[in-house]
C-alpha cells in the first residue's frame, strides 16, 4: 500500500523557512483584499472553508484518517453559535465560545466511537454519525428544521468592534483564520505531529514503539473537530444564517474535495483548494446541478491523475515541502 | 395490530434493499478492496433503466423483462467503469477507492438530476402483482410480499454461488491471494471486472424492485447508501450470510421503531451502529479490519 503523501521526512530548517515565507506572503495578500475591490463576502466565505479544510487535512493528511462527516462540526458549531447569538443574545465572543465548545464536545463523543475502526470503516462511521446528526437537527425545534436559523445579529466583538461593517468583519475573520492555521501548522510540526505521521505510515510499528496510537488519533480528531467548529462559528457571522445544508453529507464531500484539489497532507493545499472550489461554485452558480457533475469529474480526475493536488504538484516540482 | 404488521412489512422490504446492497458492497470489497460509494447511484440507475424501458415508445418493455435487462445494462455500465477507472487504483490506499466512487456517484446523480429534477416519477405495479391478499391477521399487498420473497431468493442464490460453487471458490481464493490464483491460470482481472458487474447488478435489481414502491428519483440512492454503510459497519463485511441477515434484521428493527417510536425511525440504524461499535468494535460477524 502506498502512503497518501510523500513527505515523511522530518521538517528541515529550510522547509520551515520556505513555509514561513509563503505564510507571510499569503497573510499579506489576504490583508490587502479590501483594497483590491474583490467582493469581500466571497473571500470571507472562502477563508471559513479554508480553515475547515485545514482542520480536515490535519486528520487525513497527517493522521491518515479520512473523515467523511466533517460537516457535522461545521453545522453543530454554526447552530449553537447562531442560537447563542440570536436567542440568548450573547455577545459575539461568547457566541463563538459556545459554538466551539459544542463542536469540541461532539468531537469527543464521535471520536471515541469512530476511532475504534480504521481505514475505510472510519470513513463510513463518520459519514453515518453525521447523517445521524443531520436527522436530529432536522427534528429538533431549536434548529427550525428546513428554514434554519436566519437573521443572526452580528453585534460588537469585545463590545467595541462592529462586525456589521464588512471590512471590520473581514479582518476579524482573517485573524481567526490565520490563528487557526498557525495552530494547525504548529501541531503538525510538533512531536505530537511527528507521532501522528508515524501512525499514518505504519500504525503497528508506532504501537510497537510504545505509543498509545488510539490516544493520539483521538486527540487529533478532537483538535480537528474543534477547529472545524471554529470555522463554523466564524461562518455564522459571514452568512448570518445556519441551515441544514451545513450538516448535509454533500458538505462533507465538498470539504474532502477542497483538500484533495489543494493537496492532501500539504500545509497550504487546503487553502488553495477551498478558494478554487468556492470560486468555482460562485462562477458556475447558474448551471444548476451541473456543478455537482463538475465536482464529481474533479474528484475522479484528482484521484486518477492528480493525486498530489495543486500545492502538492508545485511542491514536488520544486522539490520543496509546502 | 394491523399497523404493526404493516410497519413490519415495510421494514422487511427496506431490509431486502439493505441486504441486496450490502451484499453487493461486501462482494465488491472482497475482490476490489474498494468501498463502492457509487452503489446508491447505480441502484438509482437500475430504477431509471426500468422506467425508460417501460416509457420509451419504441420499446415499452414491461416489469418482468426489466427485472433481468436493467441489472444487465447497469452491470455492463459498472464493468465499463471498472475497466476504465477503478482498475487504476490497484495498489493505492483504500481511501482513494472511496473518493473515486464518490466522484462517480456525484456525476451520475448530477446528470440524472439535471434531466429529471428531484421529484419522483411513478412506475406502475405490474398487473400480475396488483391487489392484495387477506392473511387473516393483516392485508398483504401482493407486490410487497413478492419483493421480500424474491429478494430473499436472490440473496440466497448469491450466497450459494459464492460459498458452494466452483466459480465461487475461485472468487474466494482470489480474494485471499490473487497472485497465487493467477499462477494457477485463472484470469483474475476478468474475474474482478465480473465481480464488480455482479455487485452492481444486485444494486440495480434492488432499484427495479423498489421502483413501484418508492417512485423513481435521482436521489433515491443517495441517502440509502449511507444507511447501508451503517449496516455494513454493524454486520462487518467478512461473511455473505452475515450481510444478508444483518440487512433484513435492521430493516425489521427499523420497521418496529416506526411503529413504537416513529421519531427515531430515521436514526435507529445509526444509533444501533454506535451501540455495536461500543460493544464489539469489529462488527457482529466481521474480523478485525
Amino acid at each position: 500500500m502506498t502512503a497518501l503523501t510523500d513527505d515523511t521526512l522530518p521538517i528541515t530548517p529550510r522547509a520551515m523557512r520556505d513555509e514561513m515565507i509563503v505564510f507571510v506572503l499569503m497573510a499579506l495578500a489576504l490583508a490587502a483584499v479590501p483594497w483590491t475591490g474583490i467582493y469581500p463576502f466571497f473571500v470571507m466565505q472562502a477563508l471559513c472553508f479554508a480553515l475547515l479544510a485545514c482542520a480536515f487535512n490535519l486528520l487525513i493528511g497527517y493522521g491518515g484518517l479520512l473523515s467523511f462527516g466533517h460537516a457535522m462540526f461545521l453545522g453543530t458549531a454554526g447552530y449553537c453559535s447562531a442560537h447563542a447569538l440570536k436567542v440568548w443574545g450573547l455577545p459575539p465572543e461568547l457566541g463563538i465560545v459556545v459554538g466551539v465548545a459544542a463542536a469540541a464536545a461532539l468531537a469527543v463523543v464521535t471520536g471515541f466511537i469512530s476511532i475504534r475502526r480504521q481505514g475505510i470503516y472510519f470513513s463510513m462511521i463518520t459519514l453515518a454519525l453525521s447523517q445521524l446528526l443531520y436527522f436530529i437537527y432536522l427534528q429538533t425545534p431549536f434548529t427550525h428544521g428546513e428554514d434554519g436559523i436566519q437573521g443572526i445579529p452580528q453585534g460588537h466583538l469585545f463590545g467595541f468592534i462592529d462586525l456589521s461593517k464588512p471590512t471590520t468583519l473581514y479582518y476579524v475573520v482573517l485573524v481567526g483564520f490565520l490563528a487557526g492555521f498557525l495552530l494547525i501548522y504548529r501541531t503538525i510540526n510538533s512531536p505530537f505531529g511527528e507521532v501522528l505521521k508515524s501512525i499514518r505510515e505504519n500504525e503497528q510499528r508506532a504501537i510497537s514503539l510504545g505509543y498509545k496510537t488510539d490516544h493520539y488519533k483521538l486527540l487529533a480528531y478532537i483538535l480537528s473537530g474543534t477547529l472545524a467548529g471554529f470555522a463554523g462559528s466564524l461562518k455564522v457571522f459571514v452568512a448570518q444564517n445556519a441551515s441544514l445544508t451545513d450538516v448535509h453529507w454533500s458538505m462533507s464531500g465538498e470539504i474532502v474535495l477542497m483538500t484533495l484539489v489543494g493537496g492532501l497532507g500539504t500545509v497550504f493545499g487546503p487553502v488553495v483548494g477551498a478558494f478554487v472550489i468556492i470560486a468555482m461554485q460562485q462562477y458556475l452558480a447558474g448551471f444548476g446541478q451541473w456543478v455537482t457533475v463538475i465536482q464529481g469529474v474533479i474528484f475522479v480526475a484528482c484521484v486518477l491523475l492528480f493525486r498530489r493536488g495543486v500545492v502538492g504538484e508545485i511542491a514536488h516540482f520544486f522539490k520543496r515541502s509546502l | 395490530m394491523q399497523a404493526l404488521y404493516a410497519q413490519l412489512l415495510v421494514g422487511l422490504i427496506n431490509g431486502s434493499f439493505y441486504a441486496l446492497l450490502s451484499l453487493g458492497l461486501a462482494v465488491i470489497f472482497g475482490m476490489l478492496n474498494i468501498i463502492n460509494f457509487a452503489h446508491g447511484a447505480l441502484y438509482m440507475m437500475g430504477a431509471f433503466v426500468a422506467y425508460f424501458l417501460l416509457n420509451n415508445n419504441w420499446l415499452s418493455i414491461g416489469y418482468w423483462p426489466a427485472l433481468i435487462i436493467a441489472p444487465i445494462i447497469v452491470g455492463i455500465f459498472g464493468m465499463i467503469l471498472e475497466r476504465t477507472l477503478l482498475q487504476w487504483l490497484t495498489g493505492l490506499d483504500h481511501l482513494y477507492g472511496l473518493l473515486l466512487t464518490f466522484g462517480i456517484a456525484l456525476i451520475v446523480q448530477g446528470v440524472f438530476q439535471n434531466y429529471f429534477g428531484s421529484s419522483g416519477l411513478p412506475y406502475a405495479i405490474p398487473d400480475e402483482l396488483k391487489g392484495g391478499m387477506n392473511l387473516g391477521f393483516m392485508f398483504l399487498p401482493v407486490y410487497r410480499g413478492w419483493v421480500v420473497v424474491f429478494s430473499l431468493v436472490v440473496c440466497l442464490a448469491t450466497w450459494f454461488l459464492i460459498e458452494r460453487t466452483r466459480l465461487g471458490a475461485y472468487l474466494r481464493a482470489a480474494t485471499e491471494n490473487p497472485t497465487l490464483v493467477r499462477a494457477f491460470g485463472i484470469n483474475v482481472p476478468r474475474m474482478i471486472t465480473l465481480t464488480y458487474g455482479l455487485g452492481v447488478g444486485l444494486a440495480a435489481l434492488a432499484g427495479v424492485l423498489s421502483a413501484p414502491i418508492n417512485q423513481v428519483r435521482p436521489l433515491m440512492g443517495a441517502d440509502l447508501i449511507i444507511v447501508v454503510f451503517a449496516v455494513v459497519v454493524i454486520g462487518g463485511m467478512g461473511s455473505i450470510m452475515g450481510s444478508i441477515i444483518t440487512g433484513f434484521a435492521l430493516g425489521v428493527i427499523e420497521g418496529l421503531t416506526k411503529y413504537f417510536y416513529p421519531e427515531a425511525s430515521n436514526t435507529v440504524v445509526f444509533v444501533l451502529m454506535v451501540l455495536v461499535l461500543l460493544v464489539k468494535p469489529t462488527g457482529l460477524t466481521g474480523r478485525a479490519a
